[in-house]
């Protein structure tokens, strides 16, 4: 059992988490060219309800559910009650979202307070796992069983669905879809409460084995950006390799270069979006 | 340029002047009141021990009453948001905007450094029952900081290392937190472990906020060390332990933690994966003694949860310098006098149970406590004493002077005898 | 009929006549926050010769800010070096950084522009966090950086007063130079300008180097008034907070950048008298500025004037 298996286990189960944030934020990104840079404190509420319902009801899928769905509600509000009147440039969207950011963290202080929690999770999931000689928690691999889960579903909505269809023709060209007849408005809405509340869920998953504390959405918030920015616009392949890409170089460059911390990850894709601006996969506006 | 409007700018500019200088003369003249600056990391990583700091020292003038020799305590309370930028300049308001005559408070290192570097320059005191930065009271003492009621980072780790040693352990690996604090327990711990005899095999430093410690729990899994030395605060502490746990090496392999890491703003919020962890500290609150049981009720009654080291230090504080005040008779402005009634008193009644005073360089002597954690009757997790080391004093065994010679902790120097 | 040339001369002299009276209105420590005031308008004007002026937004100008802070620092603690130098030093290091920067930024545009160069800052961060040996790491460095005819409050005040006159103005020409007016050009409409045979990239790659240099003096200035420098001075956090000025005032306006340091530093001495809640309130400010005045201050004010039939300053011709 080697060492590197163990670690490329660590990244993938980190990774998985990532994927599930960062699928929300590339969705909205690539359809609305809104960078939401409140998708941070979504991921943090998502975690917080996910730990209220959970500590209430003692019931994990239940705790998951309330997150996504209520997740999902914020984000509508966000999306029909603040990022509707913003008809400019993407930039005050941008802006705006960030002072969203800052309110939502501050309320969740002011109601769950600066304790770090952790969204309670079934026996079942406790502990650690005994197969093929290899000492594993038992709750990682479930995340990682659920990114891929939600990937497959991801993918089936956006390829298999006429919503999905409506999606990817928006992400490429919004205003030909637009001049097809189509209502836009209604299928920007209802993706914004997608990515929203995949943020909403990753938050219960990742609040039961990181915690929740205060600062935990920007972490996240920076972290589903380098992804969507590495992995593309708008593009769910380019989430899931972005997520691999960027949760493999987090946990071994914080086993080899402990010293360079984010640099390892920035360094990257700094270098990638200054020659390849549009990421891996993503296409132009 | 019109000079009528000229005329009436400066006119106008001068009644604002005079009028904002007499408010001034006022406020100076309705004196009397004490006016002590809390600074406490209320937003930002440590929110939570921030506000534990806040409640501490509430919960004793409100027991205590808020009068020292006639006159009325004020307590003005600055966030320093868990930032020293942030503390510096609320420690820079306190001092020159809301006239205080001494501060309080703060909790991480870095914030602590940065607000005892602005009072060395103005001579104002500054108490502080947490910051652990143990060059304030040593190589870089500054006479105007003293520890009340606190400690220094290497102090107590000390005990606990003869008391792992004395159980059998004699290969430890060492995991921290990659900063000033973590540096100097770790110091504290592998100085005197390795002098006794053990061997120090591996030091992990992580920067703070990881989320992942599985890097260093596999290479842990595959040492076959006969013990770890944990040094985690905040939320690290609780994805620690969890992680711990859920990696199958709680049982396996025995934790001896920082106090930080068992401490009860950690573990309220955790359930078996926090129990049975040795760790080191002047404060345990499951102790029997008639003090410490007084204050944890009189705490839980308060506010619902069992005080954490930064309540009771904070608390603790509270006391001290109110034995202080009443000492010099409330005359704070004296702040030589203050300092010196500080460093002089041996507080009788504090929650420890046992008098506690200075050495001679504004650090107080314990008797530390080796503390388990154990479940209680209703289900929750508190630390019980299990053996007592009397009279600790931030210098160990060590004399001062000599000690003072040898570099301070660092990641480079951690006093590893080879 | 004043002109209104003369006009506006009116205004600068009474801003720089109040600007040279303040500390005896405000005393003490109200010097202090209009010292920190006047520092931090360099920084949004920086900020806004991209934002507002070529249409860029960055979100790493707090980095280079605070690299020039740290050199500073750095030199005159532990090389114990003179303050002067550092500071050029400083200056210089910050302009080297905005070059490397912008090397690598100005490829790209809109959101894209705004998620690089936060990405950037976020390396300077990671460095002065990581780097203990040199930037003291979280600790950060400290130590009295003042020559001694500076230690007194009120002295500081001038020196930094002065040197605020000059860079405002120094902004000012360089935003109303031609090459300030192709910045303009750019941002109404990039392939407008490259159609007409600018050189786009040129010009954004210099105006960018040109926004660091001040951000950089701001930088320098800024551990004059501190003497101490921590991982926060470079964090996010200033980058956004001086964004925020710069738009909250007016984007596009240099009087628009000072009103919304002004505005925000004061907003955030007052509001924590009263509550911890400050996060929330620089939030909403945000929001509300989106929302309802996303021109900023300047802008809303120049919109009311024009709207209640005041007639607007004939635009000369310059």
């Amino acid at each position: 059992m080697s060492m590197t298996f163990f670690q490329m286990l660590n990244g993938a189960t980190f990774a998985a988490l990532l994927f599930v944030v960062a699928s929300g934020f590339t969705l909205i990104f690539g359809l609305m060219r809104i960078v939401n840079l409140a998708h941070g404190a979504l991921y943090l509420m998502g975690g917080y309800i996910g730990y209220s319902v959970g500590i209430a009801t003692g019931n994990f899928f239940l705790s998951a559910v309330a997150a996504a769905l209520g997740i999902a509600l914020i984000g509508l509000i966000i999306d029909i009650g603040l990022l509707r009147f913003i008809k400019t440039t993407e930039l005050r969207q941008v802006l705006l979202t960030l002072g969203v950011a800052f309110v939502l963290n501050d309320i969740a202080l002011v109601i769950w307070g600066g304790d770090a929690f952790s969204v309670p999770v079934p026996q079942s999931l406790q502990g650690p796992s005994n197969f093929a000689g290899l000492v594993y928690p038992k709750y990682r691999l479930f995340v990682l069983l659920m990114g891929v889960l939600i990937f497959i579903g991801l993918w089936l909505l956006l390829h298999k669905t006429r919503l999905g269809a409506l999606i990817r023709a928006g992400v490429d060209d919004a205003e030909t879809v637009e001049a097809m007849g189509v209502d836009i408005k209604r299928i920007f809405v209802y993706t914004f409460m997608l990515g929203s509340a995949l943020a909403g869920l990753g938050g219960a998953m990742g609040g039961a084995f990181l915690t929740l504390y205060p600062t935990a959405d920007s972490e996240i918030l920076v972290y589903s950006m380098a992804v969507v920015i590495i992995g593309g616009r708008g593009s769910l392949k380019g989430a899931a390799l972005g997520s691999l890409l960027v949760g493999m170089l987090a946990t071994f460059g914080q086993v080899w270069f402990p010293e360079l911390a984010y640099f390892v990850i920035f360094g990257p894709m700094a270098i990638l979006l200054a020659f390849k601006p549009l990421g891996l996969f993503g296409r132009a506006a | 340029m019109d000079r009528r409007r000229f005329v009436k700018s400066l006119s106008a500019a001068a009644t604002v002047a005079s009028v904002s200088s007499l408010a001034r003369t006022a406020s100076a003249q309705s004196g009397g009141n004490i006016r002590i600056g809390l600074l406490a990391p209320l937003t930002g990583v440590l929110a939570a021990g921030g506000k534990e700091l806040v409640e501490g020292f509430e919960l004793f003038w409100k027991q205590n009453g808020t009068t020292v020799a006639g006159r009325r305590i004020e307590i003005i309370i600055e966030d320093d948001a868990s930032n020293p930028d942030t503390a510096l300049q609320k420690a820079r308001r306190l001092v020159e905007q809301r006239d205080a005559h001494f501060l309080v408070g703060n909790i991480l290192a870095n914030t602590g450094l940065a607000v005892a570097e602005y009072v060395k320059s103005n001579g104002v005191p500054y108490f502080i029952s947490v910051v652990a930065a143990d060059d304030l009271t040593q190589r870089k003492r500054i006479p105007n900081v003293v520890r009340v009621a606190g400690y220094t980072a290497s102090q107590m780790p000390r005990p606990l290392a003869e008391f792992a040693y004395k159980r059998g352990a004699r290969k430890i690996i060492t995991i921290s937190q990659d900063y000033t604090f973590g540096h100097e327990q770790c110091g504290g711990f592998a100085q005197t472990f390795s002098e006794m005899g053990g061997s120090i095999v591996q030091q992990f430093w992580h920067p703070i906020n990881t989320a992942d410690f599985s890097p260093y729990l596999a290479q842990i899994q595959s040492s076959g060390v006969d013990g770890v030395f944990v040094m985690e605060t905040g939320a690290d502490a609780n994805r620690m332990l969890q992680q711990y746990s859920n990696f199958g090496l709680k049982g396996k392999i025995p934790i001896y933690g920082a106090m930080n890491l068992t401490d009860q703003s950690v573990i309220r919020t955790l359930g078996p994966e926090c129990g049975g962890i040795f760790s080191s500290a002047h404060f345990c609150e499951g102790s029997d003694n008639a003090q410490t049981r007084k204050f944890v009720s009189d705490y839980e009654k308060a506010y619902s949860k069992l005080p954490s080291l930064y309540g009771f230090s904070q608390y603790a504080c509270a006391m001290w310098i109110n034995e202080a005040m009443k000492q010099i008779s409330g005359k704070v402005e004296d702040r030589a006098a203050l300092l010196k009634a500080v460093n002089g008193i041996t507080l009788e009644n504090s929650p420890l149970g046992r008098p506690v005073k200075m050495d001679r360089y504004g650090n107080p002597i314990y008797d530390v406590f080796i503390r388990e954690t154990r479940v209680r009757a209703d289900g929750k997790f508190w630390n019980m004493p299990v053996e007592v080391f009397p009279q600790v004093s931030q210098f160990g065994k060590y004399d001062p002077e000599t000690y003072m010679k040898q570099p301070s902790y660092s990641r480079t120097f951690q006093g590893i005898k080879k | 009929m004043i002109s209104a040339l003369k006009r506006r001369a009116l205004w600068v002299g009474l801003g720089l006549f109040f600007v040279m009276v303040l500390p005896f209105i405000f005393t003490g420590y109200k010097t202090s926050i209009a010292t920190e005031i006047l520092i931090f308008a360099i920084l949004a004007m920086s900020i806004d010769i991209l934002a507002g002026h070529s249409g860029r937004t960055p979100l790493c100008h707090g980095a280079i800010f605070g690299v020039a802070t740290y050199v500073v620092l750095y030199y005159v603690t532990v090389t114990g070096g003179s303050v002067w130098v550092g500071s050029l030093l400083g200056i210089l290091a910050a302009v080297l950084t905005a070059v490397v920067f912008a090397l690598l930024a100005i490829r790209t545009s809109g959101v894209y522009f705004i998620l690089l160069t936060l990405a950037l800052g976020m390396i300077v961060w990671g460095l002065c966090l990581r780097w203990t040996s040199v930037t003291g790491g979280e600790n950060g460095l400290r130590g009295t950086v003042r020559p001694e005819w500076l230690a007194n409050q009120v002295h500081l005040y001038y020196f930094v007063a002065v040197c605020f006159v000059v860079l405002t103005y120094a902004m000012w020409r360089f935003v109303n130079s031609p090459f300030g007016q192709t910045l303009k050009g750019i941002r109404e409409s990039e392939s407008r300008m490259r159609t007409l045979g600018y050189d786009v990239s040129i010009h954004l790659f210099l105006g960018f180097t040109v926004s660091g240099l001040f951000a950089g003096i701001a930088g320098a200035l800024y551990a004059f008034f501190n003497s101490f420098v921590s991982p926060s001075t470079v964090a996010l956090a200033q980058s956004v907070e001086g964004l925020l000025m710069a738009i909250v005032g007016g984007a596009g306006s240099l009087l628009g950048a000072i009103i919304g340091s002004a505005l925000v530093i004061i907003l955030e001495n007052a509001v924590s008298l009263y509550t911890e809640r400050w996060l929330m309130v620089l939030g909403f400010m945000f929001i509300i500025t989106m929302l309802f005045a996303p021109q900023g201050i300047v802008g809303a004010v120049k919109s009311l004037m024009t709207r209640y039939g005041r007639k607007p300053a004939q635009k000369s011709s310059q």
